[in-house]
């Protein structure tokens, strides 16, 4: 099978439209809807995920055969738990900060839905490549929702966009406020849901 | 034996699953090891800033804070299981006490710093393991720990008498000097760190008073 036959490309790029983890099957909101507080920590867990759900499924992907079917949830929690634990040491080793503002979340990667329903779903099913795409696919489309909701929370919230001022100065100096309620996951929510709106309008439109 | 493994017999998913976990343990531990001087460092130099901070210096890069930190902390003592720090900020001496205790979800702590009347605060640092962010999280952020510089910790009798108290609340015998803000919609972080304050700095009492004592003879 060539590298990016059909079924290859439709592995890696529907999970960033059609079929979004985050805006399609609504999975993974938990997370989504913690770390989204400030564009820095979104990104690194968008990239951690991404990493880990690929690796994931290629290790689940190689080992399809030889697991027993009885045990096979606990076998993708123990794959999925040991490269969490091992990206978080290794975040913890070169991205002392970022660490600390993840905290708890790098380690519930272990039960972010996404994970568990690509290596159940698709890992368990197919070779290696397309599952490789399609953990990088679904990685990016969780990746860039995060994105999409930090940059609002972390603008309106803070008026900052990774830590530095944009907002100038002379919108405050006109009585222009910070929205603290930006900064809750109850807006995250909020802001999630119009960028579902905003996914199936477009799609809609373009049908 | 088959041709094919039977994937389903129980001697097979014993076997699989106790070579999994070991190979797993393996690697974990792997790379725990190889990892473990950076992070160690890391923690070390994260404490250090922390220390820093409480002594109202902030913001200051990574590489930086071993040579200020060295500059800065002239001693690290230990009486009766109790730590601090004296440290001398643009010559004068100032005490840097640490604090723990529990916020709303999980452990928060700090370090404060203290003028050598031994009831002045000269400067307040906290973190936390996990307050809800944007809320409680936000005692790790300079409004919250700013507003503690200036305020006494002790009333006549060496009580604690410093409180963080919601804004407006009336308390009878609160002085303004001893009193800080709690958070808005972070009732039980602030509470949290109140608590904190009063037995973490209750038990420093006899210290840091002994210590503006001698400095007064």
């Amino acid at each position: 099978m060539a590298f990016l036959s059909k079924q290859n490309k439709a592995a890696l790029t529907e999970p960033l439209n059609l079929n979004n983890p985050i805006v399609a099957q609504v999975l993974g909101i938990c997370s989504a809807l913690a770390v989204t507080s400030q564009l820095k920590p979104a990104i690194v867990m968008g990239l951690s995920v991404t990493v880990i759900t690929a690796m994931a499924n290629v290790v689940i992907s190689l080992l399809r055969k030889t697991i027993p079917n009885r045990i096979r949830i606990i076998v993708q929690l123990v794959v999925v738990a040991a490269l969490v634990t091992i990206v978080s040491m290794i975040l913890k080793a070169f991205l002392y900060d970022v660490s600390v503002q993840l905290s708890v979340y790098v380690g519930l990667i272990i039960t972010n839905c996404i994970l568990m329903g690509r290596l159940e779903a698709f890992a368990m099913q197919q070779k290696v490549i397309p599952s490789l795409l399609d953990g990088i696919g679904n990685g990016l489309g969780y990746a860039w929702i995060l994105i999409v909701v930090a940059f609002f929370r972390e603008l309106l919230g803070n008026g900052t966009l990774l830590g530095f001022t944009v907002i100038p100065q002379a919108f405050y100096a006109h009585g222009y406020m910070n929205n603290g309620m930006m900064t809750m996951p109850a807006m995250a929510l909020i802001i999630v849901g119009c960028v579902i709106w905003a996914n199936c309008a477009y799609n809609n439109r373009k049908k | 034996m088959s041709k094919k493994l039977n994937t389903n017999s129980n001697l097979y998913i014993i076997i699989y699953a106790a070579l999994m976990v070991v190979i797993v343990a393996f690697l974990l531990a792997f790379v725990s090891k190889a990892l473990q001087s950076r992070s160690e460092a890391n923690v070390k130099i994260d404490k250090m800033s922390q220390i820093l901070a409480a002594l109202n210096i902030r913001d200051l890069d990574k590489a930086d804070v071993e040579a200020k930190y060295a500059e800065v902390v002239k001693d690290e003592a230990k009486t009766d299981d109790l730590t601090y720090y004296t440290c001398s900020v643009d010559g004068q001496t100032k005490y840097v006490v640490p604090v723990k205790g529990m916020g709303l979800w999980g452990g928060i702590w700090g370090y404060v710093a203290v003028n050598d009347d031994g009831n002045t605060i000269y400067g307040a640092y906290f973190s936390h393991e996990s307050e809800t962010a944007g809320l409680g999280a936000l005692i790790n952020e300079l409004p919250f720990q700013q507003q503690f510089q200036g305020k006494q910790i002790y009333d006549a009798q060496g009580d604690v008498a410093l409180s963080v108290v919601k804004i407006g609340k009336k308390i009878d015998g609160l002085q303004p000097e001893n009193r800080c803000d709690a958070l808005t919609g972070a009732t039980l972080t602030s509470d949290g760190v109140d608590q904190m304050l009063k037995s973490s700095l209750g038990k420093y009492q006899h210290i840091l008073n002994g210590n503006s004592g001698a400095a007064q003879d």
